[in-house]
């Protein structure tokens, strides 16, 4: 698992993944059995995904559809048994925050920066600015413990967007959330993506959220994970989660889910 | 506070029962006796309080250094840690009374014999939590560091090490109880200083207060250092201290 990596930082040859753009093509991702009586998981089998440069494509299914190997093949962090992943360099960002504890709210969103050799003090002042712009003003020095679980995923975002990958791998950034942060979370973040447009990768099985983010929304079979259907969603942005519209989308994508 | 309260107490008992029971004072010295001797023998208990407290301090630091690089030599290696790791658990079950004589005999009676054995009994609660802390980091977070393309060098220096230090300080503190001991020990078995010789030499004497007065300051010791590496974790890891919502 850890040595045959690819190093994801790397750009792919083709040239449209320069962009942003994510393609992968029938993709089969198995797992081996974990003890000798059970049987190997096959995650995805012959998955097709194509996300264009500052497209959002979320992509909800079943618990245990292979959304995550998903995204973790995008991200590089495992490699495919048969067919083709191509990516521009993609971070990405769980469902938990995963802020280390013991550094502040702007060095943990400067992590990716330490890692990559950004100068300590050039690094702070870019996550201190996006932190600000991210409505965390006066919580720059605050460690995780001391803040709420909205402004944790929030540095988690900003740490996300800074490592400078054009492609964001979000695996259900907001399900540790209760209700009414979530819903203000993703207002949040269509109104962030919407002033710096990145190519993303939502991974969800909140279908509201697929429809109030995404361009267009994936429906995953259960495992192995397939492509059922596809929705695009066409509605004027900033979204009101409310819109007719919406909602009909919504209960048509639940319709597919249910199969 | 409940500590000072519960210690009046017991010497208040104690102190009763020598008065009542008319004991002799070699076989259990009162309370106040040991208050005596502790002030009479201040000068001969402080020099040999400043023996018994460099072996300690500079037996932990040995233990410290070691049982770091062995700690993450093993976790950096899954062959030393099928070879070594078995073998630390065996060196804490060497009889240090059957080794403390033999050590004296290869090295006099100097402050080698006492590094040894007291690096020997600290350095065995200092490689296994730190261990585990290194172990014990979230996968998710290391997945993470990959994605940012980070080394493992990288990974092991921004997370992995500082996820390791409460359980370092862990293992400091529960040395610290067992280092003072370990060092009355190697005294006994051959020394000429130190709160250990002290009380060795005390008993034939009669002076069963004074070997008391030399336990005391040596508790004492071991509490003020346990106290100063519990205010050490306090300030330096307050994160540590939290109820943790999140991660690793």
């Amino acid at each position: 698992m850890q040595t045959h990596m690819r190093a994801p930082a790397k750009a792919q040859p083709e040239d449209e993944t320069e962009l942003g753009s994510v393609v992968l093509r029938a993709v089969v991702k198995t797992f081996p059995a974990e003890r000798r009586a059970s049987q190997p998981v096959t995650a995805l089998d012959g998955l097709t995904l194509t996300a264009d440069p500052g497209e959002t494509v979320a992509v909800v299914g079943p618990s245990g559809c292979g959304k995550t190997t998903l995204l973790e093949l995008v991200c590089g962090l495992t490699a495919p048994d048969a067919g083709t992943v191509l990516s521009a360099p993609a971070a990405l960002m769980a469902q938990r925050d995963l802020l280390l504890p013991w550094r502040n709210a702007v060095d943990n969103a400067s992590l990716a920066m330490n890692v990559s050799g950004v100068e300590r003090s050039v690094a702070r002042e870019r996550a201190g600015a996006l932190l600000r712009d991210f409505g965390l003003s006066g919580f720059e020095r605050a460690l995780p413990h001391e803040l709420s679980g909205g402004m944790r995923q929030r540095v988690a975002f900003a740490r996300t967007l800074l490592s400078g990958r054009t492609v964001l791998c979000l695996d259900e950034p907001f399900a540790s959330l209760d209700a009414l942060t979530r819903q203000e979370m993703q207002d949040w973040l269509a109104g962030t993506l919407a002033l710096a447009p990145r190519t993303v990768l939502l991974v969800t099985h909140d279908v509201e959220e697929a429809i109030v983010l995404a361009d267009r929304v994936l429906v995953l079979s259960p495992r192995p994970g397939r492509v059922v259907a596809t929705i695009d969603v066409d509605a004027p942005r900033p979204r009101d989660r409310s819109d007719p519209q919406l909602v009909a989308l919504r209960a048509r994508a639940l319709q597919e889910l249910r199969g | 506070m409940m500590a000072a309260v519960l210690l009046i107490a017991l010497f208040g008992g104690w102190e009763a029962y020598t008065r009542v029971s008319g004991i002799d004072a070699f076989v259990l010295p009162p309370p106040s006796a040991i208050a005596t001797s502790l002030v009479d023998d201040r000068a001969l208990l402080w020099s040999n309080f400043t023996v018994t407290a460099g072996e300690i301090a500079l037996g932990m630091l040995v233990a410290l250094v070691l049982g770091l690089v062995c700690a993450v030599a093993i976790h950096f290696s899954a062959l030393l840690r099928r070879a070594i790791y078995p073998l630390l658990v065996g060196s804490q079950t060497i009889p240090i009374v059957l080794v403390a004589p033999l050590l004296v005999a290869w090295w006099g009676f100097g402050l080698m014999p006492k590094l040894a054995i007291v690096a020997l009994v600290c350095f065995f609660p200092v490689v296994v939590p730190t261990l585990d802390g290194l172990d014990r980091v979230d996968g998710d977070l290391r997945k993470l560091m990959r994605t940012f393309g980070a080394s493992r060098w990288q990974t092991f220096r921004i997370v992995e090490a500082p996820a390791a230090l409460p359980g370092l300080l862990t293992g400091m503190k529960l040395s610290v109880a067992i280092a003072a001991i370990a060092a009355t020990l190697a005294e006994y078995a051959g020394s000429d200083a130190g709160l250990g010789n002290l009380m060795l030499k005390a008993i034939p004497q009669f002076e069963t207060a004074r070997a008391f007065a030399a336990v005391l300051v040596l508790s004492a010791f071991s509490v003020a250092l346990f106290g100063l590496l519990a205010f050490a974790e306090r300030r330096l890891l307050p994160w540590a201290h939290q109820p943790r919502g999140t991660t690793p």
